[in-house]
C-alpha cells in the first residue's frame, strides 16, 4: 500500500518528464528545419537573383583579369551544392562570411546595426502598448460612443497612411517647423568625439556614461521615429484589445463580479483586461518582433543605421552574405518571440502549463 | 527597386507635407560646430579607404583630402597638373624616363618624413595587389617582377618611373592624379600587415597592409582619416603636419543621408553645412532659400543610351543615326536634368583635354523617318530597353520612348535595379541600355579607350569596353585610340582626340545625353566651398565658416 503510494508520483514525475522531453525534442527538430530551409531558401534565391555579386565588389569599371579572380576568391566559380554545403559548414562553426559592401564579418555588423533597430523598436513598442491598450479597453468600455469611434478612425489612420510619407510630414512639423525634436540619425554630430557606445542601445549607454546631455540628445532623436513605430503598432493593439475586452465583458463572470458589487474600475482592469492579457501578449510580441526586422521605409527617412537598411542596402548589392546572415537574425528574432510569448502565455494562463 | 518608385513620389508628397505644415510657426535654428564642416551625403559606396582598392565616387573625395600624390589636378585648368609631392619633374628625350624631384622636409600625418622610398613602395604595392584601380599604373608597363625597377627611389628625394612606350606626357601626369597613385607612409603601413598564404593567383606573403587600410590611414593630405562606419559617418580631421596651408576647420563630417529630402530639412533646420543629394525639386526650393546657397560644378560622368549591334536593325548606320535624332534633348535638358546635367553629346566630358564642344543633333521627326526608310524600316521596328529604377534615367528613357514613337519605333522599357541591368549589360544580352560612365582618371584616354576601341570583340574578348559591350567592331577606331596615346604634342593630341569624337557622332551606337552637374546646396555661411571636377578634386581644405 505504501509502495504504491510512493509510485504514483514518481510515475507522474517521470510522465512529466518525458513529456517535457518530448516538448523539447520536438521544439529543436522544428527549430533546426526551419533554420535550414530559410537558409536553403535565402542562399537558392540569392544565386539565381539575376545580379553578378562579384560587380558589387569591385565596381563596373574593373579589368576583366581582376573580376574573374574575385570570382574565384569568392568562391562563386564553384557549384551551388558546393557554395551551400561550404557556407552551412561556416555557419556552424559561427563564420557568417564577410560582408562585401562593409567588408566587416557581417556578424559584426549586425553586432552593430541591429541594437539600433531593438532600441527603436522598444521605444516604439512601449509607446504603442502604452496608449493602445487603454485606448482599445476605452473604446470596449464605450462601445458605440464617440470615443470609440474615435478611436477606430485614430487605428484606420495607422493602418492606412503610408510610413514614409507620415514619417516625412512629421519631420517636417515637429523638427524642421517647431524645433521640438532633433532631426534624422540617432544623435548629434558633436557627441562624435565624447560619446562612446557600449552596447549599442545608446539611451542605456548614456545612462552608463553618466552623460545626461548625450541622453537629451539620444532622446530628441529617437522619440519622432519611434512615436511614428509606436503609432502604428498602437493602431493594431488598440483594434485587437477591443476585441478582447469585448469578448471577455459579454462572459458570464463579469455579470457574476457586478452581481457581487465589485466597482466597475475593478471589474475592467483587475478582472477582464486580466484575462484579455493572455491573447493580447502573442499581439504585442508579434508587432514586436515586426519591428525588429527594421522598418526600411522609416529608416530611410529618418537615417537610422538599423537592420531593416542594411539588409535592404545589401540585397541591392547582391551582398549575399549580409542577406543571410540578416535573415537568420530576423529568423531566430522571431522563433525567440515566439517562444518567449508562449512561456508568458503559460505564466498568465494556468491552464495551458504541462501538466 | 520599391524604394526607387517610393524616391519618385517623395516630392509630391512632400508639397502636400509642406501645405499641412505651413501654418506652424518657424522654429530655433539648429547650428553644426563652428569648427565643424558637417556634410550629408550618400556614402554607401565606400568598401574600402585603401587608395590601392577604392575606386569608387564618395571614397575618391575622401581620399583626395586625405591623400597627396605626386601631381594633382590643377582645378583652375583642368587641361593641366600641379605639383603635389613632387616638386618639379623632368622627362626624357625619348620619352621613357620621367624623374620626380620630391619637395624637401615633407612628412605624412603620422610623422615620418615623405621619403621617395614611400613613393617607390606605394607604386609596388599597388601593383603586386593588383586590385580594381592598378590597371592605371600597370597601363604603363610596370608588372610585378619589373615594378621596383621601373618606379625607383634614386635617392631621398628623387623618384624615377619608367613606362615602356613614348607615351604623352599628359596622359602619364593625369594618370598619376588618380587617387592610386597616392603616397603611402610606407613605415605605418608595414607595421600593420598581415601574413598571407602565397597562391597560384596572389604569390606574395602578406597582404601590404591591405586589410588594415580597408578602414585604416597612412597618408600626407590636409586632412586625416579619423573614422569611417559603413552607412553612418565618416570623419575627417585637420592633419597638423600637412605642408602646405592648413585647413581652416578642424574637421569634416560625412554623414549618410541618403534621402534627398530629408537633407534639405536637415539644411533648412541647419543640422548640416552642405546637403550633397538634391533632386531637381529639393535643388530650387534651396536656390530660393535666402539663407542658403547653392554651388556646382559638371563632373566627368556623361550618360548615353547605347545600341547593341547584335541587333540587326540597330546594327544599321542610319538607325543609329536616326535614333540620335529621336531625343528630346530640349525637353530632357529644360525638366528632367535642370540643374543637375547639360546636354552633351560627344563622349568626352567639357574640361578635359582635346574635349569637342558640339551638339549637332536636335529632335527632329521628319529627319529621323527619312533615315529610318533608308535603312528600309519605314514603318519602324519593335525594340526592348534596360532601364535601372533611378532618376533621372527612368525619366529619360520614358521621355526617349515617346519620341522614338513617333518615328514608329516601339520601345519596350524592361525595368530593373541597377545591378541586375548592369549584370546583363556586361554579358551583351540588351538590345539598348541607359547607362553612365564616369572616367576613370582625369584623361581623354579613359573615355576614348571605352567609347571608341574594342581591341577584340568576339564573346570571351577580356577586354570589355563599351565599345565591346554593344559588340561595335571597329579596328581603325581602336588604332587612331592607341595612337593618340604616343603623341607628345599637346595639341595634336587633343586634335586626334576631336577627330575620335567626331567619328563617334557619325558613327558610334552611342547616343550621348549629358553630362552630369554635381550640385550642393549649402548654408550661407559656408565659404569657398568649391566642388571640383572629379570627385578626388572635391577640395573641402579651403573651406571656412563665418
Amino acid at each position: 500500500m505504501s509502495s504504491m503510494e510512493t509510485q504514483a508520483p514518481a510515475r507522474r514525475a517521470n510522465k512529466r518528464a518525458s513529456a517535457i522531453l518530448k516538448a523539447v525534442v520536438s521544439f529543436v527538430v522544428i527549430v533546426g528545419t526551419t533554420y535550414l530551409g530559410l537558409l536553403a531558401v535565402t542562399f537558392f534565391i540569392g544565386r539565381i537573383v539575376p545580379i553578378d555579386p562579384v560587380l558589387a565588389i569591385v565596381g563596373d569599371r574593373a579589368p576583366a583579369h581582376v573580376v574573374e579572380r574575385t570570382r574565384i576568391e569568392m568562391g562563386f566559380n564553384l557549384p551551388y551544392y558546393q557554395q551551400f554545403y561550404l557556407y552551412v559548414k561556416g555557419v556552424l562553426s559561427g563564420d557568417f562570411g564577410t560582408s562585401v559592401l562593409t567588408t566587416n564579418p557581417v556578424m559584426d555588423d549586425i553586432r552593430r546595426v541591429f541594437p539600433a533597430t531593438m532600441e527603436l523598436a522598444t521605444v516604439g513598442t512601449v509607446i504603442g502598448a502604452a496608449f493602445g491598450i487603454p485606448l482599445g479597453v476605452l473604446a470596449a468600455v464605450k462601445r458605440g460612443s464617440l470615443a470609440d469611434q474615435i478611436v477606430r478612425i485614430i487605428g484606420l489612420i495607422g493602418y492606412s497612411v503610408p510610413i514614409f510619407w507620415l514619417g516625412l510630414l512629421a519631420l517636417l512639423v515637429f523638427y524642421a517647423r517647431l524645433g521640438w525634436t532633433a532631426g534624422p540619425g540617432r544623435i548629434d554630430v558633436v557627441f562624435e568625439y565624447t560619446f562612446t557606445p557600449i552596447t549599442g542601445f545608446f539611451l542605456l549607454d548614456a545612462i552608463l556614461n553618466r552623460d545626461w546631455a548625450a541622453f537629451k540628445d539620444i532622446f530628441a532623436h529617437i522619440i519622432l521615429p519611434a512615436s511614428l513605430l509606436g503609432y502604428f503598432s498602437l493602431a493594431y493593439i488598440s483594434r485587437m484589445t477591443r476585441s478582447f475586452m469585448l469578448n471577455e465583458l459579454s462572459q458570464e463572470y463579469i455579470v457574476a463580479a457586478r452581481a457581487k458589487g465589485l466597482s466597475e474600475t475593478r471589474i475592467i482592469w483587475g478582472h477582464a483586461l486580466r484575462n484579455a492579457a493572455v491573447p493580447l501578449v502573442t499581439v504585442i510580441a508579434l508587432s514586436y518582433a515586426g519591428l525588429l526586422e527594421g522598418s526600411v521605409l522609416t529608416e530611410t527617412v529618418f537615417a537610422w543605421p538599423g537592420l531593416g537598411l542594411y539588409i535592404t542596402n545589401s540585397l541591392q548589392n547582391a551582398d549575399m552574405n549580409a542577406v543571410l546572415g540578416g535573415t537568420i537574425i530576423i529568423g531566430s528574432v522571431f522563433i525567440g518571440i515566439n517562444l518567449l510569448s508562449d512561456l508568458l502565455y503559460r505564466m498568465l494562463d494556468p491552464r495551458t502549463r504541462i501538466r | 527597386m520599391m524604394l526607387g518608385k517610393i524616391n519618385g513620389q517623395f516630392r509630391l508628397l512632400l508639397a502636400g507635407a509642406a501645405l499641412s505644415a505651413m501654418v506652424v510657426a518657424a522654429p530655433a535654428l539648429a547650428v553644426t560646430p563652428a569648427d565643424t564642416l558637417v556634410q550629408a551625403w550618400a556614402i554607401d559606396d565606400t568598401i574600402t579607404l585603401d587608395p590601392a582598392e577604392s575606386f569608387e565616387l564618395s571614397p575618391a573625395e575622401f581620399l583626395g583630402n586625405a591623400y597627396d600624390m605626386l601631381v594633382r589636378l590643377d582645378i583652375d585648368d583642368t587641361t593641366k597638373v600641379r605639383p603635389g609631392v613632387a616638386e618639379s619633374w623632368t622627362v626624357s628625350d625619348d620619352g621613357l624616363t620621367y624623374t620626380f624631384k620630391l619637395k624637401p622636409g615633407l612628412k605624412f600625418a603620422s610623422g615620418n618624413p615623405i621619403t621617395a622610398k614611400d613613393v617607390a613602395w606605394s607604386f609596388e604595392r599597388v601593383v603586386k595587389l593588383d586590385k580594381s584601380p592598378a590597371f592605371i599604373l600597370t597601363q604603363f608597363g610596370l608588372t610585378k617582377d619589373n615594378v621596383t625597377e621601373k618606379a625607383k627611389a634614386a635617392d631621398d628625394t628623387t623618384f624615377v618611373f619608367t613606362v615602356d612606350k613614348s607615351y604623352a606626357p599628359s596622359f602619364v601626369l593625369n594618370c598619376l592624379t588618380a587617387t592610386v597613385g597616392a603616397v603611402m607612409d610606407s613605415k605605418l603601413v608595414l607595421e600593420h600587415v598581415a601574413p598571407v598564404t602565397p597562391t597560384d593567383d596572389y604569390k606574395f606573403d602578406n597582404d601590404f597592409g591591405n586589410g588594415w587600410l580597408k578602414t585604416g590611414y597612412a597618408g600626407s593630405g590636409p586632412f586625416k582619416i579619423r573614422d569611417w562606419r559603413a552607412n553612418e559617418i565618416l570623419v575627417l580631421e585637420r592633419n597638423d603636419n600637412y605642408y602646405g596651408d592648413k585647413p581652416a576647420l578642424a574637421r569634416v563630417i560625412y554623414r549618410h543621408v541618403k534621402e534627398s529630402a530629408t537633407q534639405r530639412l536637415m539644411l533648412e533646420a541647419g543640422d548640416i553645412d552642405v546637403a550633397r543629394n538634391l533632386e531637381p525639386g529639393d535643388l530650387e526650393a534651396v536656390s530660393k532659400n535666402a539663407e542658403l546657397a547653392t554651388t556646382s560644378a559638371p563632373k566627368g560622368t556623361v550618360y548615353y543610351i547605347s545600341l547593341n549591334q547584335k541587333n540587326p536593325n540597330l546594327a544599321k548606320p542610319e538607325v543609329r543615326q536616326a535614333l540620335k535624332y529621336l531625343v528630346d534633348y530640349d525637353a530632357i535638358g529644360a525638366t528632367l536634368i535642370k540643374g543637375i546635367g547639360e546636354i552633351r553629346q560627344t563622349y568626352q566630358a567639357k574640361g578635359v583635354l582635346g574635349a569637342l564642344d558640339s551638339n549637332p543633333f536636335t529632335f527632329d521627326v521628319a529627319k529621323a523617318k527619312e533615315l529610318l526608310e533608308k535603312a528600309g524600316l519605314k514603318d519602324g521596328f519593335s525594340v526592348t530597353m534596360d532601364v535601372r529604377n533611378t532618376q533621372p534615367v527612368t525619366g529619360i528613357a520614358e521621355s526617349f520612348q515617346q519620341t522614338v514613337g513617333q518615328a514608329g519605333v516601339k520601345v519596350e522599357i524592361i525595368p530593373g535595379d541597377g545591378k541586375q541591368t548592369l549584370t546583363k549589360y556586361r554579358a551583351r544580352n540588351h538590345d539598348m541600355y541607359i547607362g553612365q560612365w564616369g572616367m576613370d582618371y582625369w584623361d581623354p584616354n579613359s573615355n576614348a579607350e571605352t567609347f571608341t576601341s574594342n581591341p577584340n570583340n568576339a564573346d570571351d574578348g577580356t577586354v570589355k569596353t563599351l565599345a565591346w559591350r554593344n559588340a561595335w567592331d571597329v579596328p581603325e577606331l581602336t588604332e587612331k585610340t592607341k595612337a593618340a596615346l604616343l603623341e607628345r604634342d599637346n595639341d595634336k593630341r587633343a586634335a586626334m582626340y576631336k577627330e575620335l569624337q567626331q567619328a563617334a557622332l557619325d558613327t558610334s551606337p552611342f547616343v550621348l545625353i549629358f553630362q552630369q552637374t554635381e550640385v550642393a546646396g549649402l548654408r550661407g555661411n559656408v565659404k569657398n566651398y568649391k566642388l571640383g571636377p572629379n570627385f578626388d578634386s572635391n577640395f573641402v581644405a579651403p573651406v571656412t565658416k563665418d
